[in-house]
């Protein structure tokens, strides 16, 4: 029997955290994943897991840590949040490229500038090249459950990469809301112990990690990067599917929400998924067919399913929370047009860019992309893309 | 960032059904995100989905907050904000003159507000508004029962005996359970709790 709480994003990505009980936590406070290290801090402090929490003096050394802990066999994770993953940004190849299975709890805050505490997708999606596998969230149900699978796709020997496991900041972080939780002991049976191939600590094996890689040996490297990355995407189907078994809750790389027989499809990522939802079934009433594609994992990017899954629709608009400065619209686009391109699959694409900084993305200007790409697709009319939901212009103020 | 709330406001007109929007404003230090994640937590215990949240600006002492609170029967998707809201609780009253607390809100839904002022001097703050208004000497409240200002405890009851989200024996007692979690290590201060939230359920009116 599942137990049914309330938890904020936050709360719900601590409390899974305290049942896997990794073994090392370095962290360094960052608004709005401040209270994710707050709270294991707590747990550690009242005896109820055993994990080595280090209070290091920034993100550089957090991500250091980790990496020295999981090279040495341990499991490891931290949490951050916008600048504080920008500090990291050098590490967060170190660990992709010494193949290290650490899990990093981002809690998506933009990047400064100007500065800004609210959500958006800058800080993840700047980071989509650094080699890490990337999962995200529409509420706190999902980051708790996408928490519980994260070390079980990123430990399996096939695939040995870091993950990301990101959620919308103070959007679902701070929002209190209703939550299942999965029983401690079917996480723990679920979840199982780490037991590396490798380890730094292993002395029957001596091994170096992070050493120079001339030319010879650098582009292999990273093909071995790439084809990981290939092999986690059965690895994150099995252990949906297994995570099926004991929560009753259904993941794969996408959510489809009346996707099959639409007309326009919506793709997009994280919690403006919800909302996009209601403006579904509300133009569904309306006699509009349409759809919604909610990516939950952007890395490795599953083209070939976006693909087939979009094949056949009138018009598809791409939503990003994040800019390119491309001109071309976000990386949400560049990636679902490049696949649809490369398989021949000929839908005309919308590329749009919202909630930058906390802009408020409401059911109103979720309808409002269908009917403006329902219009544009009818009459061949060409939009000034990207299109910026909710801008304001000199006339409002 | 005003002219886009006005805008959206204007547009929307749809709401959930069989859900109840609840928006606060308060001041940075008053309580008022606190009294809405309580305000989400009783209801959850009541069975109800909920999603109790704030709007963060940048965080400091006194400047103006704002938090929500969606309560329904049936699952909530929506991760917006409120603009159309059922009821308003205002937790300081400074707020009327420089926020236009009722944009948005329901003339079938009520406003509530912290003050000892009339309706009469109130109701020019208030754009209008056509809907049942009720006020609450919070500070008074809290002052007696407590000994210091706390507004969030009055309002909260003040919210829950105007929307009727719950009646009175369930939300006392379940509140009782609430603050005996919240204030383990400082009990003494459980009983003017419990006194100002039924004092403010049995004194606000229209």
């Amino acid at each position: 029997m599942s137990i049914k709480e309330r938890l904020s994003g936050n709360e719900a990505v601590a409390y899974a955290i305290k049942q896997i009980n990794p073994d090392v936590m370095p962290a360094f406070p960052i608004t709005p994943s401040t209270e994710i290290p707050q709270l294991v801090a707590n747990y550690i402090a009242n005896g109820q897991i055993d994990t080595e929490f280090i209070p290091v003096e920034s993100e550089h050394s957090a991500m250091s840590a980790a990496i020295g802990a999981s090279a040495a066999g341990a499991r490891a994770l931290t949490a951050t949040s916008s600048c504080g993953m920008a500090l990291m940004w050098e590490l967060l190849y170190v660990a992709a490229s010494n193949r290290l299975p650490i899990a990093l709890a981002l809690v998506n805050r933009a990047l400064t500038g100007p500065i800004n505490i609210n959500c958006d997708h800058s800080d993840s999606m700047g980071a989509k090249d650094a080699g890490w596998i990337q999962i995200y969230a529409e509420n706190n149900q999902e980051v708790y459950d996408n928490f519980l699978q994260a070390f079980r796709i990123s430990e399996h020997k096939d695939v040995m990469l870091p993950i990301m496991v990101c959620q919308d900041g103070f959007i679902t972080s701070h929002a209190l809301a209703n939550i299942e939780l999965v029983e401690d002991e079917r996480v723990k049976a679920f979840v199982g112990e780490y037991q590396p191939e490798n380890f730094l600590l292993n002395e029957q094996m001596p091994m170096a990690v992070g050493p120079y890689a001339v030319s010879n040996y650098y582009m292999e490297s990273h093909r071995a990067q790439v084809e990981a990355m290939e092999n986690a995407k059965q690895v994150i189907l099995d252990v949906a599917a297994e995570f099926e078994k004991i929560s009753g809750r259904k993941y794969g790389f996408f959510e489809s929400y009346r996707l099959d027989d639409a007309d326009y499809a919506v793709v997009i990522i994280g919690s403006a998924a919800g909302t996009t939802k209601d403006a579904v079934d509300e133009l569904r009433e309306e006699g509009i067919k349409a759809g919604l594609l909610k990516l939950r994992v952007f890395r490795p990017f599953p083209a070939d399913e976006i693909a087939e899954a979009l094949k056949g629709k009138k018009a598809v608009a791409i939503l990003d929370r994040s800019e390119t400065f491309s001109t071309q619209g976000g990386p949400l686009t560049s990636e679902v047009c490049a696949a649809l391109y490369k398989r021949g699959v000929n839908v005309r694409a919308f590329s749009y860019i919202y909630g930058l900084g906390g802009r408020d993305y409401t059911v109103e200007d979720a309808k409002e992309v269908y009917y403006t790409v329902k219009k544009a697709t009818e009459s061949g009319e060409q939009l000034s893309e990207p299109v910026y939901i909710g801008l304001r212009s000199r006339e409002d103020d | 960032m005003f002219a886009v709330c006005a805008k959206r406001t204007a547009r929307r007109k749809i709401g959930l059904k069989n859900t109840v929007e609840i928006r606060w404003h308060g001041r940075g230090g008053q309580g008022a995100k606190t009294a809405a994640l309580l305000l989400a937590d009783v209801c959850f215990k009541n069975g109800k989905h909920i999603q109790g949240f704030p709007e963060y600006g940048p965080e400091r002492m006194g400047a103006p907050i704002t938090a929500y609170n969606r309560i329904s029967d049936d699952e909530l998707r929506v991760h917006s904000n409120i603009y159309d809201p059922d009821f308003v609780v205002v937790v300081d009253e400074t707020l009327l003159e420089a926020i236009d607390v009722t944009a948005g809100l329901n003339p079938e839904g009520a406003i509530v507000i912290n003050t000892t002022k009339s309706k009469e001097e109130i109701a020019k703050h208030l754009n209008g508004y056509a809907g049942k208004v009720y006020t609450l000497d919070a500070r008074k409240i809290s002052e007696d029962a407590l000994g210091k200002y706390f507004p969030n405890s009055p309002m909260l009851a003040a919210i829950v005996a105007v929307s009727g989200v719950m009646d009175r024996d369930t939300f006392l007692s379940q509140m009782k359970e609430s603050y005996q979690h919240k204030f383990a290590k400082k009990p003494e201060v459980i009983d003017g709790n419990m006194k100002a939230l039924q004092v403010a359920f049995d004194e606000v009116k229209p």
